[in-house]
């Protein structure tokens, strides 16, 4: 399976530029484990401490929260688009 | 110096105002030009007067509408209740982003709205223009 990723302006520096990459791996889990093999500073991003997905870092699969549905174990297929959007925040 | 039709302050000061006496927040979408073409009034998911966090199904579904227009999400904005129009410590702490716009709406006495780019920690004034358009 090859997912589609679509990367906010803050993220596409860790990934040459690119405002989309092409990603393989069943779920969102390995997806991401493969985007920390081939773009690490990405990766980095991607990650918390506890293995799970950084609390300020939403993760949509095709138009679903990741957090409502299985999580990092939520399955992709070919014509899934996955799309990462920092939480915006401030005081 | 950025440049956006009056609509567009319109719709921020009027979002800062129906959410008094709590923080509103909102996302910009800007086109090639680097023109704002649209205000996205959306949900403080902390209803609080002194933080804010856009609720992230509204940012994704902002997100999707300017991308269909061709457009791409390059700032937020959101309002300062009993505070200046200047970003507080707590905005640049959790400013991530240096190419974005950060608008802040200042409701201490009247209505101030102003732009601002943050870079590595430094606040820089980013002026805005909002040009009353007359119809042909």
């Amino acid at each position: 399976m090859s997912a589609t990723i679509n990367l906010p302006t803050i993220l596409r520096g860790h990934a040459g530029g690119s405002r989309t990459i092409e990603v393989t791996g069943s779920t969102v889990g390995e997806v991401f484990d493969h985007v920390s093999r081939d773009f690490p500073k990405l990766g980095e991003q991607l990650s918390s401490p506890d293995g799970g997905l950084p609390v300020f870092m939403n993760v949509f699969v095709d138009d679903e929260d990741i957090r409502y549905l299985a999580g990092l174990d939520t399955t992709v297929d070919d014509h899934t688009e996955i799309t990462i959007l920092p939480a915006v925040a401030g005081g | 110096m950025i440049r956006a039709d009056h609509q567009i302050l319109e719709a921020m000061l009027s979002h800062a105002e129906n959410c008094h006496p709590e923080e509103s927040c909102g996302l910009l979408a800007m086109d090639e030009s680097g023109r704002i073409r649209m205000a996205y009034p959306l949900t403080n998911s902390l209803r609080s007067s002194t933080n804010y966090t856009i609720e992230p199904h509204e940012h994704f579904k902002a997100l999707r509408h300017a991308e269909a227009q061709g457009w791409e999400i390059g700032g937020v904005f959101h309002s300062h209740p009993h505070s200046a129009a200047h970003p507080s410590p707590t905005d640049v702490r959790l400013a991530p982003d240096p190419e974005w716009l950060y608008v802040v709406i200042g409701m201490e006495d009247r209505p101030v709205v102003r732009g601002f780019r943050i870079i590595q920690g430094q606040i820089h004034d980013e002026p805005i223009t909002f040009e009353k358009r007359t119809r042909q």
